[in-house]
């Protein structure tokens, strides 16, 4: 019990982090704002692992938290987790690259020109509705269980969320702010660079944020699918392996992977965005 | 009435009218109007009585539905750097700091060293020294017209247009802003045209009060102030002129159905 609460301990504290954008205001008591988001989770554990150690719930189904913990330390230390979590990354990493910078061109060009919104309004509204996990069998049949269909479909995850908020952002540039420019005799490029780029940079943040999650969701699905590492790989791959402890090890650092990739776009866009308080 | 070198701007039979859903507005009719070199203007009217649409028009935002204005003797077509602006709110780029906003003004073609000499220098005009770095949320109100009106001079314009820039001010900075308006407009010799609604402000700070009547936006009376600066708002003389100007006002609310439409 003991490592459950040093565990928990170590991750909690970031999510109540995550969870405020400002500064809290209305916290009186410190204690209180950092001991209540650890509260219910810790009673959570507790309960889970009672009932366990009762045998009410099946460890074959659902090992107790302590087990878990257990798989969790040792696949930590033989570097197994760390590879398929690895590998995982990566692929996240090139598809939300490819992903979000064809988003941003697009994005960028339907926002200023309302022709090609015109020219992609069609196109863009059939596309948009299909779920992500559709595109993995096709991909498959296109190119192969290789690298490129899973990374395709990541890139197509995040290119959606990019592409809206970056269109949304682009919109919403003050006009006000377009005037001063135009009084300032600036030229295109400037008036893009300087005023409606900036003003948007906010919303494609929200962007990258929605599509970074989206990229790592994905890259789980397209390994559920068809993968020989990974962590969803690792998922399934444990399922036929009867391995629960495993199972649950790969969902919670999918989980926690999650956290920290949220936490660090939060913490470069508080960097890069300190004139938007 | 201090004269330079500049070029005065005259504005000749201009008319203004806006299309709506519900038919044509006309905002401006028949404004005729010289401004000289160096000179202070003020201009007085109710909301609504198109004083904020001719400043666009004189600036470029807007284009005149006929008439024309002469700066020297170029006819205004569009926006351009020799006409300078500043709003009623600062209008500031918040993603740039004080130093980066006041470089938004300067031509492109500006090699950088003079850009950062011109920058510095109208930084200090305005008495802004040590806030540099700052970005525009970390000023206060009157701080952040400050910063504009450095913006908007960076170029050294012909005419600098001033559009209500006090009016979201607290009456305290609004009276500081006066002064130091009047100073830099002593320092620098810019022609100023400045449009608001408050009648103490036009008196304190203009060589002549444009006073305009509402819809359609016509020219009432052009009253001269000549008292010498700095001016004493509870003065014989200013109370006077304030009489005159408010009598203008009350006059025409007598007639609240004098509409064009």
């Amino acid at each position: 019990m003991d490592y459950i609460d040093t565990n928990t301990g170590n991750d909690i504290p970031e999510a109540a982090v995550i969870s405020e954008k400002a500064q809290p205001v209305t916290i009186t008591r410190r204690g209180g704002y950092f001991l209540l988001p650890l509260f219910v989770p810790v009673m959570l554990l507790v309960i889970w692992e009672l009932l366990s150690r009762k045998g009410i719930i099946k460890p074959t189904i659902l090992p107790p938290p302590s087990d878990i913990w257990l798989v969790f330390f040792d696949m930590l230390k033989s570097g197994e987790l760390l590879k398929h979590l690895t590998v995982s990354l990566w692929r996240v990493i090139k598809g939300f690259s490819a992903g979000s910078l064809l988003g941003l061109v697009t994005g960028v060009l339907i926002g200023l020109s309302p022709r090609v919104e015109r020219a992609l309004v069609l196109i863009t509204g059939l596309l948009r509705p299909i779920p992500i996990i559709a595109w993995v069998p096709v991909l498959i049949l296109w190119m192969g269980i290789d690298e490129a269909s899973k990374i395709t479909v990541i890139a197509i995850g995040s290119f959606w969320p990019v592409l809206l908020n970056v269109v949304h952002g682009i919109r919403n540039t003050d006009k006000k702010y377009v005037e001063v420019a135009t009084i300032f005799e600036k030229n295109r490029w400037t008036l893009l660079t300087k005023v409606v780029l900036p003003s948007a940079l906010p919303s494609i943040f929200t962007g990258i944020r929605i599509g970074i999650g989206i990229a790592w969701m994905s890259v789980v699905g397209a390994e559920l699918i068809a993968a020989s590492a990974g962590v969803g790989y690792m998922i399934m791959y444990a399922r036929e392996l009867s391995q629960a402890d495993v199972m649950l090890v790969g969902v919670i650092s999918i989980g926690i992977t999650g956290l920290l990739i949220d936490y660090a776009i939060r913490r470069l866009e508080a960097r890069l965005l300190k004139w938007n308080i | 009435m201090s004269v330079n070198s500049g070029q005065a701007l005259s504005i000749s039979r201009l008319s203004k009218q806006f299309t709506i859903n519900t038919g044509t507005v006309q905002a401006l009719t028949d404004i005729n109007l010289r401004v000289e070199p160096g000179e202070f203007l003020s201009i007085v009217g109710a909301s609504g009585c198109g004083k904020s649409t001719l400043l666009r028009i004189i600036v470029g935002l807007d284009s005149e539905s006929s008439g024309e204005i002469l700066l020297g003797d170029q006819p205004v077509r569009k926006p351009g750097v020799d006409r300078g602006m500043v709003f009623q709110e600062a209008r500031l780029l918040p993603w740039l700091t004080v130093s980066d906003n006041i470089a938004f003004g300067c031509r492109s073609e500006t090699p950088s060293a003079e850009r950062s000499r011109l920058v510095r220098e109208h930084i200090e005009l305005v008495g802004l020294v040590g806030f540099e770095k700052a970005y525009p949320h970390q000023l206060s109100g009157g701080m952040q017209q400050r910063v504009s009106i450095a913006r908007a001079l960076v170029n050294c314009p012909k005419v600098l247009l001033l559009d209500e820039p006090f009016g979201a001010l607290d009456a305290m900075t609004r009276i500081n802003m006066q002064q130091e308006v009047l100073r830099i407009w002593e320092t620098e010799k810019t022609t100023m045209i400045l449009v608001t609604h408050d009648i103490d402000e036009a008196i304190y700070l203009g060589d002549r009060v444009v006073v305009m009547s509402n819809r359609p936006g016509t020219i009432k009376k052009i009253v001269p102030v000549q008292l010498p600066r700095p001016r004493d708002r509870s003065d014989y003389d200013f109370v006077q002129i304030r009489k005159e100007i408010y009598t203008e006002f009350f006059e025409q609310t007598n007639k609240p159905f004098a509409y064009a439409i």
